[in-house]
């Protein structure tokens, strides 16, 4: 992990997922789309209606983040993820029905674990407190959907060089499982 | 003379620096953490947290985009008048000021039957007590979702002592402070009654984290129990490392003798509260 942060550049292709490590640090930059509890209930529904991803959602990264609304001047208020356990229960279906990244904070289910392997799918943690540092990072900000959800919306942010971390991998390996215990391995050698 | 409309404007002055203005006790304890972490994820995480404090500073862009539910508790003297309409007033400003800068409506009309956004982020959540003497000191805090869900209350058994709290508290950050943005600032109370020990729990989160508690018993209780959740290794933003807390904050109280009553209230790594005196 003392290796230079991996540019990566969205939308990624799930072959281009598999050289990625669990605790490698990324800059991410390209279209992520804005997803909380609300757009999730809003983007299944019509995926099970459908059989498809709406609003050009296929092969996408979701992030799970409720902007501030921008100051005047900035394209993008504080900007920040949210808890991704919350989204566990729909994001099997989502990797299944071709989201392939996404970014948020917080350990998740087994079962999303299990998808991201299964599917080749990633999910990024970035830093929950660090919100006007991560607003520096977005370059637009466009509404795409269910505007009257409020901070909810699903909107597509640009990303340029955002900071996160790899926490689960394409191989199945899970930081916030495994970088406390070897951190407390690593206390009890020293 | 102290009335509800000052109380407000003084609430709506409180909301502008919490949101922006990380507490300098705080970012000072972040600082030392960071000159202490060995971990270079760890390190790389808090270096970004001191960064956001001083951008948010400078832009006054929010520290987190969670801007919260706001809490107000006012602590009035007992000469001054009754506090007429407090709630109204208050709900006023904090409409006000959360539509003129920008902050983010974060509160749902009714957590079963009605999840729609009230859109101005009210209601405002208040608690007033009285103290002897004449004006008042009005605390704000803007608590965010992600370190409020990780918080918690359970009514242990007498028998489990200060064993029973620590497990209690270890269990608990082990399960609950990926979701809570740590570093983190642990609110314990230990007392009191079903319903009075989380208030005790969030008040414990105001005292100034260089302020040592008046109780050396509980200044003792404190280190100890920082020094184990430190040992979990949960570390930064739950990624592995040495600084998964940066205080303990304790509270203790009276109980019935049947009852050893715990409130955790979580203070996640952007906590923003602000305490003023009002003539």
């Amino acid at each position: 992990m003392a290796d230079a942060p991996v540019h990566l550049h969205l939308p990624v292709s799930r072959d281009a997922l598999t050289g990625l490590r669990a605790g490698d640090a990324v800059l991410l930059s390209g279209p992520v789309y804005t997803a909380r509890d609300a757009t999730h209930e809003r983007i299944v529904s019509e995926l099970r209606d459908t059989g498809e991803l709406p609003h050009g959602l296929a092969g996408q990264t979701l992030f799970y983040a409720g902007p501030t609304p921008p100051a005047a001047g900035l394209v993008a208020g504080a900007v920040g993820p949210t808890t991704a356990a919350r989204m566990d229960a729909w994001t099997p279906e989502l990797l299944n029905a071709g989201i392939v990244a996404m970014i948020g904070k917080g350990v998740r289910a087994e079962e999303v674990r299990a998808a991201c392997q299964d599917t080749g799918s990633v999910y990024f943690a970035a830093v929950g407190g660090a919100a006007a540092l991560l607003a520096t990072k977005v370059t637009a900000a466009v509404p795409v959907a269910y505007n009257e959800l409020g901070t909810e919306a699903l909107v597509r942010l640009t990303l340029d060089e955002f900071p996160a971390f790899v926490a689960i991998d394409v191989h199945g390996a899970d930081l916030y499982r495994e970088a406390p215990l070897a951190w407390r391995e690593e206390g009890e050698r020293s | 003379m102290i009335d509800a409309a000052v109380i407000a404007s003084t609430v709506a002055e409180g909301i502008l620096r919490a949101a922006t203005e990380l507490r300098p006790d705080v970012l000072a304890a972040m600082s030392d953490s960071l000159a202490r972490e060995r971990s270079e994820r760890g390190a790389a995480i808090l270096t970004q947290l001191v960064d956001n404090a001083h951008i948010a500073a400078r832009t006054q862009v929010p520290l987190c985009q969670d801007t919260g539910t706001v809490w107000v508790w006012v602590e009035v003297g007992q000469e001054e008048p009754p506090l007429q309409d407090l709630q109204h007033h208050v709900n006023e400003a904090v409409a006000s000021v959360y539509r003129t800068a920008g902050l983010r409506m974060s509160v749902a009309r009714d957590a079963l039957f009605d999840r729609s956004n009230t859109g101005d982020n009210t209601p405002a959540f208040i608690d007033v007590s009285t103290r002897p003497g004449t004006g008042a000191t009005v605390h704000v805090m803007l608590k965010g979702g992600g370190s409020d869900n990780a918080s918690a209350l359970v009514m242990l058994e007498p028998s489990a002592g200060e064993h029973g709290v620590i497990d209690f508290v270890l269990g608990h950050v082990s399960a609950k402070a990926s979701g809570a943005c740590p570093p983190l600032v642990i609110g314990l109370a230990v007392g009191a009654t079903f319903d009075s020990v989380p208030k005790l729990a969030k008040k414990a989160l105001l005292r100034r984290l260089d302020e040592p508690n008046p109780d050396p018993r509980a200044a003792d209780f404190e280190h100890r129990l920082l020094t184990e959740v430190n040992a979990l290794g949960i570390g930064p933003g739950a990624l592995g490392g040495d600084t998964t807390a940066l205080a303990v904050n304790l509270v203790t109280a009276p109980c019935h003798i049947a009852a050893l009553p715990v409130a955790l209230n979580m203070g996640c790594s952007a906590l923003r509260s602000v305490s003023i005196d009002v003539a």
